[in-house]
């Protein structure tokens, strides 16, 4: 049949079975494959081999930009454009602005944190293959899920499955593109 | 010098001492699982409208036509309608807008500071926090913009190009707390929004598989396809985490830089270095009251009593008493340098806020911001929800009070006997903002009807079944 699979999906009913099982296809050495939770499970991204976040990066970038902005802002309103001297105190000093720099920054930080959630889980998307899982809302409730798809180099129909079961995966199943 | 060491006596009692095992308090109670925690907080958003919200919301738009009616015949009128005159051309516009925003505070000091000190107990109350932070900016923010008197160029506030080529002055407090308010409000909803992104993507699925296509796409949309991978839930803990970090810092600064608004002044009774940390834990004491005044009836009608336990409830009255009792401590001070730093001014100025012709406001904040949250010390107070309502109500009123006070008490008699005066509100002052009471209560029964009341995923991770070593 020519259907385009996605991949394999498997249940798990508790916290301590899907990080065992994680660990299962991590030492395995899948790279193409995910875990689905209804809330964050603590430990499972060092099951999973999952390198620290990057969106720190970008916040840090949003922040250093909302500085530049409020102090260039203030600087050039102030000092360049139209320059008023008000109660006989300097065009411009970091002092008085900080204020709104400093609030500028955080406001910076905000929308580049944002940004990078976005971008680095690669949302919005709102379809995905799956949430083609019978019993998918119950993802979002109070089971887990790990997902292998058919893309990564080791994946294999029979053997795949046979690692799901060994760890505990219950109504293994495959998943449509 | 010794050859042999003297042997060291291990008494026998140590080898049965071991550490103790400090019991986690409990935050959801009689065990419950993860799908009794989803159906019952999606139950409130799915199931039908009860007969009370219709009641609730009726009463809270008619009210909040007060607050439309006052702004129209303002701008319509004139700003004479306004009871602010010389001496006090301050009136009740800036009291509202400190006390709004002073209650915004508490909801971003649950989402963020309790995060950063990682106080689990606030997952259950910090969304309904956050919503009443966001409505709070919403209220407050009318009375900067409306209280400019010509209210279509309040957009010169902002450092936009206008047809006099000049820009705001970025030295004055008032300009900061443009951008001070902005930033908090933006930041406050973005922060929200991102909390809820989990939710609104069971409370879609939950729509789909029950076959309502329409309310699925609706929050599908918002809830942008979230998925609970764990790729995401690492940048997304990662994302909630800086949030809160930078939300902690925002906070402070946004109620300091209100202050500053008076402190920056010459008049007595403002000038004080003492305002910024004395504001924002004024505002602190405020935001949990209000807390307190919305978590409470909703526990009780919506039956969250285990999500809302009587652990939740002792914190937050212990967080009021302990930010009031800052409040009290400030109070002291203040009297204190007004004696000790021999400024006739500032000497005068706290006697007449005692004993001149606000002693009635000056008392009133003195009984409910210092002697009502010392209640909170016996927890046969804090366990009897009802009494611990009334004193909520109290703290709201003192902390407007205490607004009240400092603005009118340091106007109404500042340096030259020839300037003094007496402020009351006029009519419209005060339907205007009895009317925001009305705005706010309608945002947040929409919030309560619409979208989920609590992070359902937050909630679940700190139960003891999110814990994958549960029983190791």
């Amino acid at each position: 049949m020519p259907e385009n699979k996605y991949g394999l999906i498997a249940m798990f009913e508790t916290p301590a079975e899907i990080v065992r099982a994680a660990e299962a296809v991590r030492d395995a050495g899948y790279k193409s494959w995910d875990v689905i939770t209804p809330c964050p499970i603590h430990g499972m991204d060092r099951a999973m081999g999952v390198r620290r976040s990057l969106v720190p990066r970008f916040s840090l970038a949003g922040g250093i930009l909302g500085l530049a902005t409020g102090m260039t802002l203030i600087w050039w309103s102030g000092a360049w454009n139209f320059k008023l001297i008000v109660g006989g105190k300097p065009l411009f000093s970091p002092l008085f602005a900080f204020p709104v720099s400093y609030e500028l920054t955080i406001l910076f930080t905000a929308f580049a944190t944002l940004l990078g959630l976005f971008l680095l889980c690669r949302l919005p998307r709102h379809y995905h293959a799956v949430m083609k899982q019978a019993h998918y809302q119950r993802a979002m409730d109070d089971r887990f899920f790990v997902v292998i798809e058919a893309c990564d180099p080791l994946y294999d129909p029979a053997g795949t499955r046979d690692l799901l079961a060994q760890a505990g995966g219950r109504e293994i199943a495959e998943l449509e593109e | 010098m010794d050859s042999a060491e003297p042997a060291i006596v291990v008494p026998a009692i140590l080898e049965e001492v071991r550490p103790a095992v400090l019991p986690r308090p409990v935050l959801v109670e009689h065990h419950r699982d993860f799908a009794w925690i989803t159906n019952k907080i999606c139950g409130i958003v799915e199931g039908p409208t009860p007969r009370w919200w219709w009641i609730c919301f009726g009463v809270a738009l008619f009210v909040a036509s007060f607050t439309v009616a006052g702004l129209t015949y303002l701008v319509g009128v004139g700003v004479g309608v306004w009871g602010v005159r010389s001496p006090v051309n301050w009136g009740w516009a800036i009291v509202n807008f400190v006390f709004w925003i002073g209650i915004g505070h508490a909801g971003t000091l649950i989402s963020a500071i309790l995060c950063l000190l990682r106080q689990k107990w606030r997952t259950s109350i910090n969304r309904a926090a956050e919503a009443m932070t966001i409505f709070a900016v919403v209220c407050a923010g009318i009375f900067p913009v409306f209280h400019v008197g010509r209210v279509w160029l309040a957009w010169y506030l902002f450092p936009l190009p206008n047809s006099n080529g000049i820009w705001p002055n970025f030295r004055s407090p008032l300009e900061w707390d443009v951008f001070a308010v902005s930033t908090y409000g933006t930041v406050s909803v973005l922060f929200w929004y991102v909390g809820m992104i989990p939710d609104l993507g069971v409370l879609r699925d939950r729509f789909f598989v029950a076959g309502k296509r329409l309310r699925a796409f609706l929050y599908g949309l918002f809830a942008m396809g979230w998925r609970g991978s764990n790729r995401h839930w690492s940048n997304y803990e990662m994302a909630y985490l800086i949030l809160a970090g930078i939300a902690t810092p925002l906070v402070l600064s946004v109620h300091t830089i209100v202050s500053f608004d008076f402190a920056v002044s010459l008049i007595p009774g403002w000038h004080t270095t003492i305002f910024p940390p004395y504001f924002v834990a004024g505002a602190i004491y405020s935001g949990f009251g209000m807390v307190l005044t919305l978590i409470l009836p909703l526990r009780a009608v919506f039956k969250l009593e285990d999500l809302v336990t009587q652990y939740h409830i002792d914190n937050m009255c212990k967080i009021t008493l302990a930010t009031g009792s800052m409040v009290g401590y400030a109070y002291m001070m203040e009297f204190f340098i007004a004696w000790y730093g021999a400024n006739p001014n500032e000497g005068f100025t706290f006697i007449n806020r005692a004993f001149g012709p606000y002693a009635w406001a000056y008392f009133t904040m003195v009984t409910c911001n210092v002697i009502v949250p010392q209640f909170f010390w016996f927890k046969s107070v804090r366990r009897n929800t009802a009494f611990v309502w009334i004193l909520s109500l109290l703290v709201n009123l003192g902390m407007w009070m205490e607004r009240f006070v400092i603005i009118c008490t340091s106007l109404t008699r500042d340096f030259l006997p020839s300037s003094w005066g007496y402020y009351s509100p006029t009519m419209v002052d005060i339907f205007t903002f009895f009317g925001t009471f009305g705005v706010f209560s309608t945002l947040f029964l929409l919030f309560i009807r619409f979208l989920p009341l609590m992070p359902m995923a937050e909630i679940k991770a700190v139960t003891p079944q999110a814990d994958p070593h549960a029983g190791h």
